[in-house]
């Protein structure tokens, strides 16, 4: 501790002073008692040039930068230390010198002090602006830096990119495009440069692609995609995935547009090649079912005036070729006739297809294709008039060829084929190696002809069958003695079908063995049911049809038999009609299962009467007990009066039967007065629509109890 | 288009900045006009302003050295800016030589500046990174290099709160940060607030508006939202108070009126 007024105490005084002036105006950290601290040695500095004996600037100037050296940047901090040197530096360090010149050095000690600091703050000040303006200028740097490597990656994703990348203009000035899509296009970028977008067109562009384009330009669309195709350099086509985007400025203003495309013409082509094997014959090369229907579709859906000539060609005999020559041999000639047909269609519209097995399509599309459609299938004949050689053998082909000629919107594709399907057939009926036309009305036949037998099969299996009852009435009572079982057919497009439309079918194919028997079974169940119910009433009898071909089935008299006794019902109860027709110059064997079949009691009815030209006097030789007289006898009574020929025809045969011991029963009754008049006939039973339509088993037991309670 | 998120905004000397207004409030001359004209047009409405700066650096100058008395040797200064002396570092390595310290600021200028004064300084480092993006802090090299999370540190938030506006979360920021450091540290954190400005509050109001006008919101906050920072702390002695009164080693009475206004404290993890 310096002693009390002593110099160093006295020179602590004069810093404290100094401090507590200064301190204020600084923006030290530090506090006031180390801020003294630290003006300590400028003070001690200030005594030593007070006292010496020459005056020394350097010292004052030193002071000076000092106190910029403190931080006190403040002018004001210096105003304040030179008052304080002004006003106590002498007085606390002065000592004992003369006053005078103490005063005047004191004075050029704070000339020093100032113009020292004057000038270190004014170094400060410049060092500071040009570190701070360094630190700008680097970070600035840094930033330049980030953004030239941000660019650099930009670039790098442009130009690496797999995709082709390109930037144009609103006017469609190519401005920049990465190596991906020169590469895609073929050409270099001297040769891009300078290219318009607008000069990209392909006559296979979609009709909305410069539409959209255009859109895009005016700023009325931020993208589109599409596919689009390119024209190489090279004349080869270049199919991409366009994607445009607008890119906008920072004020939202359009100011280019980018294209980013992908290659898809590998893939197009693939895709290409797939449809092609999908709609293409593997083994002719023709085009198949598929793509056919395709054209044919597109045809028929055009506009009224286009006209389609359809040749439907089958070969004849090629299933014998094939099973003699072998598949080999078989697919051979397929080819020929393909490579023969393929020659006949050669103008445009015209196409040939090879639908399946030997059968071909030939089309032609136009607006005279009735007289085209013609020529087409006359060319094809002549085309396979020369044999065809394999394996060394000549083979003849001939073929059938349906022909169907029309106007688009008339039918639809699965029709047209169709009707020239039936037609061929009746071409292929009509001996084959000819053309047939297609007849709306023969098709029309044909169509459901030649579909009911192909179904029917199926049909019997899914239970489309049902039967429908038509009761039989006694005339002088008026009472349900019986009903004929009539079968129906619920067809899944047709709708109910009657028996005339199918039995002939069914016979032809002779389904009616198994449909006959199921007829059989239920009708004879039927009439168990009946029975059960009916009571003490006369029992029902069930008149179920037979057909010829069922009467020449050997098991027909086991089956029926079998069928009564698991029904549990009496033969009695059963009537089997078989047209007259049917037993028109019936042999002994013919006969013999039905003599068997009435020997048991069952009744047999000839049926259609009257219409077969039958050999009466044949008729005690058949194992017959009831007559069906035919509608057509009946027809002439339904007016009043009735036709006086009828009438006799009826009175007749009815009485000629009465003497052979016969029942008759009449069909088609339609009218109270035929029902009288055939009741003064003398004519057992009746049916007809004036009594009931066939109808559902459970009308019939209602007409039976009204019948009864009536 | 967008700014990719890697590519740093330009730097635009054009507009003020808070370190180098910060700086000018400090005698200093690392700034430019439109920095040295904010801060003329902000003084004109309290022309205190460079004594609460004084005061904000005087308190972390005591908060140092009293953070280095207790053992501390590392600190991470976010918001550091552009000191011209006083720095971290300097009082930290008086108090406790060999101390380590990371400075961070989201300012590119004060970054660079940064990176100048200390460079080939081992001890440490500027890192370039936002307050409200703790993992940015975090995960910087300088952070995994100089300091050891294991090991207690000061973090220091000085006069930074105020410029984070709520819907960039300050809370959710500080406690990220809180979250990461080990049992013993501390934090050091002043804040501007209304209260104790010795003008009056329309003057303060019209000061805060030029910080909106110049696009850097200031935030003053109450002492209870300030005190919301510790969460997780418990406050050293004196708590939560105006600048000058904690841990003062003069008298506060001889302090400037404008020191008074605003909050200081700091916490200490348990």
């Amino acid at each position: 501790m310096a002693a009390p007024d002593g110099p160093e105490d006295r020179l602590r005084r004069f810093a404290t002073i100094w401090s507590r002036a200064v301190f204020p105006v600084t923006s030290t950290s530090l506090t006031r008692p180390e801020f003294e601290e630290q003006l300590l040695p400028s003070a001690r500095r200030l005594r030593e040039a007070l006292l010496a004996r020459a005056f020394d600037a350097d010292t004052g100037r030193a002071v000076g930068a000092a106190l910029v050296e403190a931080h006190c940047t403040d002018p004001e901090a210096l105003s304040r230390a030179l008052d304080c040197v002004d006003a106590y530096l002498v007085l606390y360090c002065g000592e004992d010198g003369p006053q005078e010149e103490l005063r005047t050095r004191a004075s050029r000690l704070q000339h020093a002090m100032a113009a020292g600091y004057a000038q270190a703050l004014r170094e400060r000040t410049l060092a500071e602006q040009e570190a701070i303006a360094q630190a700008a200028l680097r970070a600035q740097g840094v930033v330049a830096q980030a953004l030239h490597a941000s660019e650099a990656r930009f670039r790098t994703v442009f130009e690496g990119a797999a995709i082709g990348i390109g930037m144009a203009d609103l006017d469609g000035n190519v401005l920049q495009v990465n190596g991906a899509l020169l590469r895609m296009f073929g050409i270099s970028e001297q040769t891009m440069h300078g290219r318009n977008v607008r000069e990209w067109t392909h006559p296979e562009d979609a009709p909305q692609t410069w539409k959209l384009y255009d859109e895009l330009v005016r700023g009325e669309r931020e993208h589109y995609h599409l596919e689009k195709a390119f024209y190489r350099p090279d004349g080869t086509v270049l199919w991409t995935n366009l994607t445009v985007s607008l890119l906008r400025d920072a004020d939202g203003e359009p100011q280019y547009q980018l294209a980013l495309m992908e290659d898809t013409t590998e893939r197009r082509l693939l895709n290409l090649r797939l449809r092609y094997e999908a709609t293409h014959d593997a083994l002719t090369g023709l085009p198949n079912r598929t793509l056919f229907f395709e054209r044919l579709e597109k045809v028929l859906g055009a506009g009224e005036k286009q006209g389609f000539g359809l040749c439907y060609l089958d070969l004849d005999g090629f299933k014998t070729i094939n099973d003699s020559l072998g598949h080999a041999a078989g697919d051979q000639l397929l080819v020929e006739v393909a490579d023969r047909l393929q020659s006949c269609a050669t103008a445009p519209g015209e196409m040939v297809a090879r639908l399946g097995g030997d059968e071909f399509v030939a089309l032609t599309t136009g607006t005279e294709t009735r007289d085209e459609v013609d020529e087409l299938a006359t060319r094809i004949q002549n085309a396979l008039v020369a044999p065809v050689r394999i394996d060394g053998r000549e083979l003849t082909v001939r073929g059938s060829i349906g022909i169907v000629e029309g106007r688009a919107g008339e039918h639809n594709a699965a029709e047209v084929l169709r009707s020239a399907d039936i037609t061929m057939y009746r071409a292929k009926s009509a001996g084959g190696n000819r053309f047939e036309l297609a007849d709306p009305e023969a098709d029309a036949r044909a169509i459901t002809r030649h579909g009911l037998t192909t179904a029917l099969p199926a049909a019997l299996e899914r239970g489309e069958f049902f039967i429908e009852y038509q009761p039989l009435v006694h005339l002088g009572d008026g009472s349900v003695r019986g009903a004929e079982a009539l079968v129906r057919w619920l067809h899944p497009q047709h709708g109910v079908l009657g028996p005339d439309r199918f039995i002939p079918l069914a016979e032809h194919t002779g389904l009616i063995v198994p449909l006959g028997r199921w007829v059989l079974e239920q009708s004879v169940r039927q009439a168990r049911a009946w029975r059960e119910r009916g009571g003490d009433t006369d029992p029902v009898r069930i008149n179920v049809n037979l057909s010829p071909c069922q009467l020449t089935h050997p098991g027909l008299v086991q089956d029926t038999v079998d069928i009564l006794e698991r029904a549990g019902v009496e033969p009695q109860a059963l009537c089997l009609e078989v047209t007259e027709s049917a037993l028109i110059g019936a042999d002994d064997d013919l006969l013999k299962p039905l003599r068997r079949l009435a020997e048991m009691g069952i009744d047999i009815a000839l049926d259609d009467f009257g219409t077969g030209y039958s050999n009466l006097a044949n008729l005690r030789r058949l194992p017959v007990s009831v007559l069906k007289l035919d509608r057509s006898f009946t027809q002439g009574m339904q007016q009043f009066p009735a036709d006086p020929v009828d009438l006799k025809i009826v009175e007749g045969i009815v009485s000629l039967a009465h003497s052979l011991d016969l029942a008759v029963t009449v069909e088609g009754v339609e009218t109270g007065a035929q029902a009288e008049q055939l009741r003064i006939l003398g004519c057992d039973t009746a049916q007809g629509w004036y009594y009931a339509r066939p109808g559902p088993p459970e009308r019939l037991h209602e007409l039976a109890l009204a019948d009864a309670t009536g | 288009m967008e700014r990719p998120a890697w590519a740093p905004r330009s730097i635009d000397i054009s507009v003020p900045s808070v370190s180098r207004i910060y700086d000018y409030f400090l005698g200093g001359s690392h700034n430019f006009e439109v920095d040295r004209e904010a801060a003329r047009r902000a003084m004109e409405f309290t022309p205190g302003l460079p004594k609460i700066m004084q005061a904000n650096r005087a308190f972390m100058r005591r908060a140092v050295r009293w953070a280095a008395g207790e053992g501390i040797t590392q600190f991470l200064d976010v918001g550091s800016g552009i000191p011209t002396f006083g720095n971290v570092h300097e009082v930290a390595r008086a108090a406790s030589p060999g101390a380590r310290v990371v400075y961070v600021d989201h300012d590119p200028v004060a970054v660079s500046h940064g990176q100048a004064v200390l460079e080939g300084d081992e001890d440490a480092g500027v890192v370039a990174a936002d307050l409200c993006k703790p993992q940015e802090i975090l995960g910087s090299s300088e952070v995994r290099s100089l300091l050891d999370l294991d090991r207690p540190v000061a973090l220091l938030l000085v006069a930074i709160l105020h410029f984070v506006e709520d819907a960039d979360d300050p809370y959710a920021a500080v406690a990220e940060l809180t979250e990461a450091l080990a049992p013993g540290s501390v934090l050091v954190l002043t804040h501007a607030s209304y209260e104790g400005m010795p003008v009056a509050r329309e003057q303060t109001e019209a000061m805060v508006d030029v910080y909106e006008d110049i696009r850097l919101p200031l935030i003053m906050r109450t002492r209870d939202e300030v005190a919301r920072f510790f969460e997780g702390y418990d406050m050293v002695e004196p708590g939560l108070v105006p600048m000058p009164r904690w841990r003062p080693e003069t008298d506060p009475r001889d302090e400037d009126p404008y020191a008074f206004c605003g909050f200081a404290g700091v916490g200490r993890t348990a």
